[in-house]
């Protein structure tokens, strides 16, 4: 059997930006940055003290009802998911089980399935301490009192609010989606990993429509003490959150932690054309490989990996460099990274890179972990429907020497037929993605 | 044309074993891996046993000149590199890949480092519980009812190590792996609970067919044996509660069984393009057939109550590996030990495979390894693959007391000949991911 082409027809978004495609839409092209000072928690014992938090949503009223009592069991994590996942199943005009539970449904079950990249999901603090308070023995924790009393105190199915997998088992109740189903664990790169191998089901037959993405919620204690401790958070604009996260530019300092999540619909494309769905882009390549760390955090100089996913990427596209109209990299915001990553696009795209513009999304929103890499995918999709690249923010003294080409905050308008994203995580892995008009 | 996958590597690190065929011999001995848990002091906690990994020290698996690069490894990215390093050298590899330095000389043609990856179902590492449960515990202001975390940062600024938090990180095994052999081809991590060594297996074999890669490294490890770890599934009520006899605990199929037993380790197996291991000229363990994928989308509490999803992995196997059910020779279950998914694996076999599904032997390795949660699938994979070899099936232990909702034929007791040609492996995964893996005896 044939490859089967694969497009994307449903996007969603949740960030720092706003709670859906349409404010994404807005805040993107009006400049605005969504970082601010942290207030799920208070940071001030934190070298850094700034995040992207998204929008809280009354997940009662999102959830279908058959599915409502499992909103309890919905750590931050899991609602990202399941909010974008909403955001993109509504935006690909799908009938589901959810949206129409007595009604006819537009998806087959058994041949619908869902990837999900997700983070290591931090417990509740707050929670554990109240139960550990009973686990104290003359006033110091004792795991002998522990196990005959403190543990009795948490709610019966604590563990799973925070299983990884949790996140593709919501959301594939609420729609039904019985076919392929996995949860990738690659930090960063994970979304685009996620969809990478969601758009291989449907290429190979193995399903029709896959929901494929990526959310983390990294605005808590555990996730900023970790960023902290591995020196690549950002410290020095705890007084000016808006202008912390930097990427590209030379006065970065590190990341900011942040939520978020994005989700793709994709579909077989014969079968999206003929339900006239809303075509937004092909995913014509991808690639993925890895950076070989030294010291499992920091890509090397040379950012091998990196270059091979891009390379591969194009090569499955059957695209030249100089075909690519638009390039967002991973652009973390700590100094060596990114100085890497410039290594990296340099070697891939030669001579192209003055010419190749470059969107860099966490100066908006900050870095939301294992949803990043789709949110930023999302975005893509989303820049290639519109024809307008939103600005870049934060980046007025950019690395480079001149050669890469950073629109400024006004953004660009240009007509896109093929565009990438890129990424890595902290853990070496890499991936690229070529999207292409259909 | 899609291309042919085989096994040519095999690597375990388990209670019962830290080499592939010590565990195979054992488990066809019946012995038990179950015993009173020292990782921790559990004493007082509802379940106080579980099957430990001992007398292993992982860095007498690697190559000298590397320990530096791996010394901070979490105890579950330690399994892996163990069984990695086993299942790598069995395939005739060079570590690294281009043998720019590295002891293990090959004689074989060395692949390009671009056309070999890593797919794990691997687990996060164990928390560090002493600096997070001092963090927590001392921050917590009872009167309030709330965290000061000003007094919580401070804590874990001063105690937690940055090593040690960066390794519990689920990526790590990968990481760790992909540095340790030099890999550039597709790296990738999946953690479906339960599920998740097999899903790797079935999602590296995918890659191979597709030409993304041409020798990938999967399995998986994991370990939760920590406090932490432990409560959980206590709170679920999955675990055996029967301290008074930690060796009989893990009872799968059996009427008196009373939940699964916490284990841990991992499991490597080498995948490779059929093409490249004939390049190679190295030694072919089995084919990789069949793979498939499913969710119950029914409930992340239960599984479905008729196996739904199950059923459909199954099927989706069978139909992506040509075969009719009466084509497997043996199935290893998931066989967990739990009341609900002994019964539903039970049920979901008589679904797929009707009137003949009393005939074909069906057993549980965890009734002697324990549950060894993601990690579990890989090495109840490399038994197929040495039941295939050796044609006899290991035992399901434990199984004294018939209950009549698991009426198939377990294997009780005792290992027994059978002329297996073609191994079906069973994964389902807490929340509803179900995985299934086929494997058949390797010919032309």
């Amino acid at each position: 059997m044939p490859e089967r082409r694969v497009v994307i027809t449903g996007i969603g978004l949740i960030s720092a930006l706003g709670s859906n495609k349409e404010a994404h839409t807005r805040a993107l092209f009006d400049g605005t940055v969504g970082i601010d000072r942290i207030t799920v928690f208070d940071p001030s014992g934190f070298p850094s003290q700034v995040g992207g938090q998204a929008p809280t949503m009354k997940m009662n009223k999102l959830v279908p009802k058959a599915q409502r009592k499992s909103v309890k069991l919905m750590s931050r994590d899991i609602e990202l998911a399941v909010i974008a996942a909403d955001d993109a199943m509504k935006d690909a005009g799908l009938n589901t089980r959810a949206n129409n539970p007595d009604g006819p449904i537009d998806i087959d079950p058994i041949r619908s399935g869902i990837t999900i990249g997700a983070g290591a999901i931090c417990c509740d603090i707050a929670e554990l301490a109240a139960a550990a308070e009973y686990g104290k023995a003359e006033g110091v924790f004792s795991l002998k009192k522990w196990g005959s009393e403190g543990m009795s105190h948490l709610t019966p199915l604590w563990l799973l609010k925070y299983l990884p997998n949790m996140l593709s088992c919501h959301v594939s109740i609420i729609y039904d989606l019985q076919g392929p189903s996995n949860s990738i664990t690659c930090a960063e790169a994970s979304g685009l990993l996620a969809i990478n191998e969601a758009r291989n089901h449907i290429a190979q037959g193995k399903a029709d429509v896959m929901v494929a993405g990526g959310a983390e919620n990294k605005v808590n204690a555990m996730s900023l003490l970790r960023q902290c401790t591995q020196n690549r958070a950002s410290t020095h604009y705890n007084d000016n959150p808006k202008e912390a996260s930097r990427p590209f530019d030379k006065k970065a300092d590190g990341n900011v932690v942040a939520q978020g999540a994005g989700i793709v619909i994709l579909e077989d494309m014969e079968r999206a054309k003929r339900r006239g769905a809303t075509i937004y882009a092909e995913i014509t390549g991808a690639g993925a490989s890895n950076t070989l760390c030294d010291d499992y955090i920091a890509p090397n100089a040379e950012a091998v990996g990196m270059t091979v996913a891009m390379t591969k990427a194009l090569k499955q596209a059957n695209l030249k460099p100089d075909e690519i109209d638009l390039l967002i990299p991973h652009g973390l915001a700590v100094p060596e990274h990114d100085q890497a990553e410039f290594n990296a696009i340099k070697k891939t795209f030669g001579d192209h890179t003055v010419n190749l513009p470059i969107l860099l999304t966490k100066s908006r929103m900050g870095n939301c972990g294992a949803g990043s890499s789709a949110i930023d995918l999302v975005i893509a999709a989303l820049v290639m429907h519109t024809g307008k690249i939103p600005g870049n923010m934060n980046c007025s003294d950019p690395i480079g020497d001149g050669t890469l080409n950073i629109p400024g905050p006004q953004g660009l308008d240009k007509n896109i037929n093929h565009l990438m994203t890129s990424c890595y995580s902290y853990g070496g892995q890499t991936a690229a993605m070529v999207l292409s008009k259909v | 044309m899609t291309k042919r996958v085989v096994i040519t590597g095999m690597g375990i690190v388990s209670p019962l074993g830290c080499d592939v065929e010590t565990v195979w011999k054992r488990l066809l001995n019946c012995e038990c891996a179950v015993s009173k848990t020292e990782i921790f002091d559990s004493e007082t906690f509802p379940t106080q046993f579980s099957a430990q990994v001992t007398d292993f020290d992982f860095l007498e698996y690697l190559p000298e000149d590397v320990h530096d690069a791996h010394k901070s490894a979490s105890r579950n990215t330690r399994f892996m590199l163990g069984a990695a390093m086993q299942a790598w050298q069995q395939a005739k590899l060079p570590c690294p890949l281009g043998g720019a330095k590295g002891s293990s000389g090959s004689e074989v043609q060395c692949p390009s480092a671009d056309r070999v990856g890593v797919y794990l179902g691997a687990g996060e590492g164990p928390v560090d519980f002493g600096p997070f449960i001092a963090a927590t515990t001392e921050a917590w202001q009872p009167e309030s009812n709330e965290i000061d975390w000003v007094k919580w940062a401070q804590i874990a600024l001063e105690q937690m190590d940055p090593a040690k938090e960066l390794e519990q990180e689920p990526n790590m095994p990968v990481a760790h792996i992909a540095r340790l052999f030099g890999l550039l081809g597709p790296t990738m991590s999946c953690l479906t609970a339960c599920a998740a060594s097999t899903q790797a297996i079935g999602e590296a074999t995918e890659l191979i067919r597709n030409g993304q890669a041409d020798i990938i490294i999967t399995g998986g490890a994991h370990s939760m044996i920590h406090p932490l770890g432990v409560t959980g599934f206590n709170r679920l009520t999955a675990l055996s509660t029967r301290n008074d006899d930690p060796q009989t605990s893990s009872r799968p199929f059996d009427k008196e069984r009373d939940g699964f037993v916490l284990a841990e380790g991992a499991g490597a197996l080498i995948l490779e393009d059929l093409d490249s291991a004939k390049k190679r000229g190295v030694p072919i363990l089995a084919e990789v057939i069949g793979y498939g994928t499913t969710a119950d989308a029914f409930r992340v509490t239960d599984q479905h109550e008729d196996g739904r999803g199950g059923t459909a992995a199954v099927r989706m196997a069978l139909a992506d590996a040509g075969l009719a059910p009466s084509d497997i020779d043996y199935i290893s279950a998931h066989g967990t030990g739990t009341s609900e998914n002994d019964s539903i694996e039970t049920r979901i076999i008589h679904n797929v495979f009707g009137d003949i599904a009393g005939d074909i032997p069906v057993s549980s390795v965890k009734s002697m390894l324990g549950h060894l949660i993601a990690a579990a699938g890989v090495v109840e994979m490399i038994t197929c693959v040495l039941a295939v070899r050796d044609k006899i099936v290991p035992p399901t232990t434990n199984l004294t007391t018939p209950d009549p909702d698991c009426d198939l034929d377990y294997v009780p007791n005792a290992p027994r000949k059978v002329p297996v040609h073609i191994a079906m492996s069973n994964s389902f995964g807490f929340g509803g991911q179900n995985n299934t893996v086929i494997i058949r005896e390797f010919s032309e």
